[in-house]
């Protein structure tokens, strides 16, 4: 049983439906008793990274922490993954899980002088995956998956694989049991089924 | 890299998809789920379904339409076609869009962007602009005017400044639909979309006048004539299997365009 949080950003029935079609089976909950006792956590997200306020104040953040250091692995999607940093500065007042060192930045209007569109809209490829990644196995370099971000959190050893896209940011992360996509796995076509499937067999 | 996105739009009459040829007769293309699948797995990279009828009469079959067709669509799905309100956005995005285009309910009442996008973020609002050139100004593309109601209705709007606006309401896309090319299959209107792509930062998306891949390769193009558009748009030409996507996007590698194959 994946439990998947729900805290009103969005994308969560398009994860849910995914996860259904995958065999896998879901609950949807808000219930930091639910977090806490969980065997697998799914936190999807699109939109504002004020909407993660909201798991504070539920007082999931902590249940989540404590789930996460007994080894259940986790996926945080979009802002699910953002997340997993200590913050971003689309709102800065709201803490993320500080799990990963860093912060969510916005693309910058230009990058080497040219004019950089943002939001970030579309397939772009998947490029430097870890070989040891469990979360993208069986994906092959340049694999396509679908983005629709302004703001992307930075590359460090954590980092899983890059996308480029004004210079390079992180497309995946994982650390051991952690792991998180920037980009839409329910809606990147085969590719992203195969990274959800990953994720289901753990 | 980031590749330039083929949309395939499904136009839906009373749960039908349906193509007008030469704007005169109907004709049926099929079921609007089974042809979503189909271009999925022809290579198209987002579905677009537009409710074409759009009264409140048909709102339940679109309803039901929306959830057929997302139930086992893995790509982005967009839904247009009479949403007017906030309220009407909700209910296509919990039937499982990922995206509502919004026209004339956006002119109408402007707000209705930032609305739709305080609850379900900007990327998921898109704004549909139908344009006309001004055959009679001095530069017909700066003096484009907007049409709502399905093209009917000219608003005194100019194009370029509705479309800055749209972004600066909230949009997280713009659908540019060049009126004087559409049902021609003779190319895009790629001077209008450059001039709008240059004027907004997010991304836009032509459409109107798609007839082969020659077409998308300038609507693709950033050379001064190109079109500069980040994705285009296209009916009739894939329903009839004149081509699909995967095809399409194998001669737009040929030509240089980054595409996901």
């Amino acid at each position: 049983m994946i439990q998947v949080i729900d805290y009103k950003a969005g994308n969560l029935t398009s994860v849910v439906k995914a996860l259904h079609f995958l065999g896998a089976e879901t609950h949807v909950t808000q219930s930091p008793a639910d977090v806490r006792n969980a065997t697998k956590i799914v936190l999807p997200g699109v939109g504002h990274f004020r909407a993660t306020q909201l798991l504070h104040d539920l007082q999931l953040t902590e249940a989540t922490r404590e789930a996460i250091a007994r080894g259940v692995p986790f996926l945080g999607i979009c802002v699910g993954l953002q997340w997993l940093y200590q913050g971003s500065t689309e709102a800065e007042s709201t803490d993320g899980l500080c799990h990963f060192g860093g912060a969510c930045d916005r693309f910058p209007a230009t990058y080497e002088g040219e004019l950089l569109k943002s939001p970030h809209v579309g397939w772009n490829s998947l490029e430097d995956i870890r070989p040891d990644s469990r979360l993208l196995r069986n994906i092959a370099p340049g694999s396509f998956v679908y983005y629709t971000h302004s703001w992307r959190a930075p590359v460090s050893a954590d980092t899983a694989a890059t996308t480029t896209y004004g210079g390079s940011f992180t497309a995946a992360v994982e650390r051991n049991n952690v792991m998180g996509v920037q980009f839409h796995p329910e809606k990147s076509g085969p590719t992203g089924l195969q990274i959800l499937r990953n994720f289901v067999e753990l | 890299m980031l590749t330039k996105r083929v949309i395939a739009c499904l136009d839906v009459r009373a749960g039908r998809v349906v193509k007008g040829i030469q704007f005169l007769d109907i004709i049926d293309a099929g079921d609007p789920a089974e042809l979503a699948h189909r271009h999925a797995a022809a290579g198209a990279d987002e579905i677009v379904l537009l409710d074409i009828t759009a009264t409140h009469e048909g709102r339940g079959t679109l309803i039901d339409t929306v959830k057929r067709t997302a139930a086992q669509l893995f790509i982005p799905f967009t839904v247009g076609g009479g949403i007017r309100t906030a309220h009407d956005a909700e209910a296509v995005f919990h039937a499982g869009a990922d995206k509502v285009s919004i026209n004339s309910a956006a002119i109408a009442r402007p707000d209705l962007i930032g609305e739709i996008g305080a609850s379900f973020g900007a990327q998921a609002v898109i704004v549909a602009i139908d344009a006309r050139r001004n055959p009679d100004a001095a530069d017909p593309i700066a003096e484009a005017e907007v049409y709502v109601s399905g093209g009917r209705k000219p608003t005194a709007r100019r194009v370029v400044d509705w479309a800055r606006e749209a972004e600066h309401r909230g949009a997280g896309e713009i659908l540019l639909t060049s009126m004087d090319a559409d049902g021609t299959r003779a190319g895009f209107d790629c001077d209008l979309i450059a001039r709008v792509s240059a004027a907004v930062q997010i991304p836009v998306i032509a459409s109107g006048g798609a007839g082969n891949a020659q077409h998308f390769v300038e609507v693709f193009s950033t050379a001064p004539n190109g079109g500069k558009a980040d994705a285009a748009l296209a009916a009739s030409i894939f329903h009839f299997g004149i081509t699909d996507s995967w095809a399409l996007k194998r001669d737009l590698k040929i030509a240089g365009i980054p595409v996901r194959l």
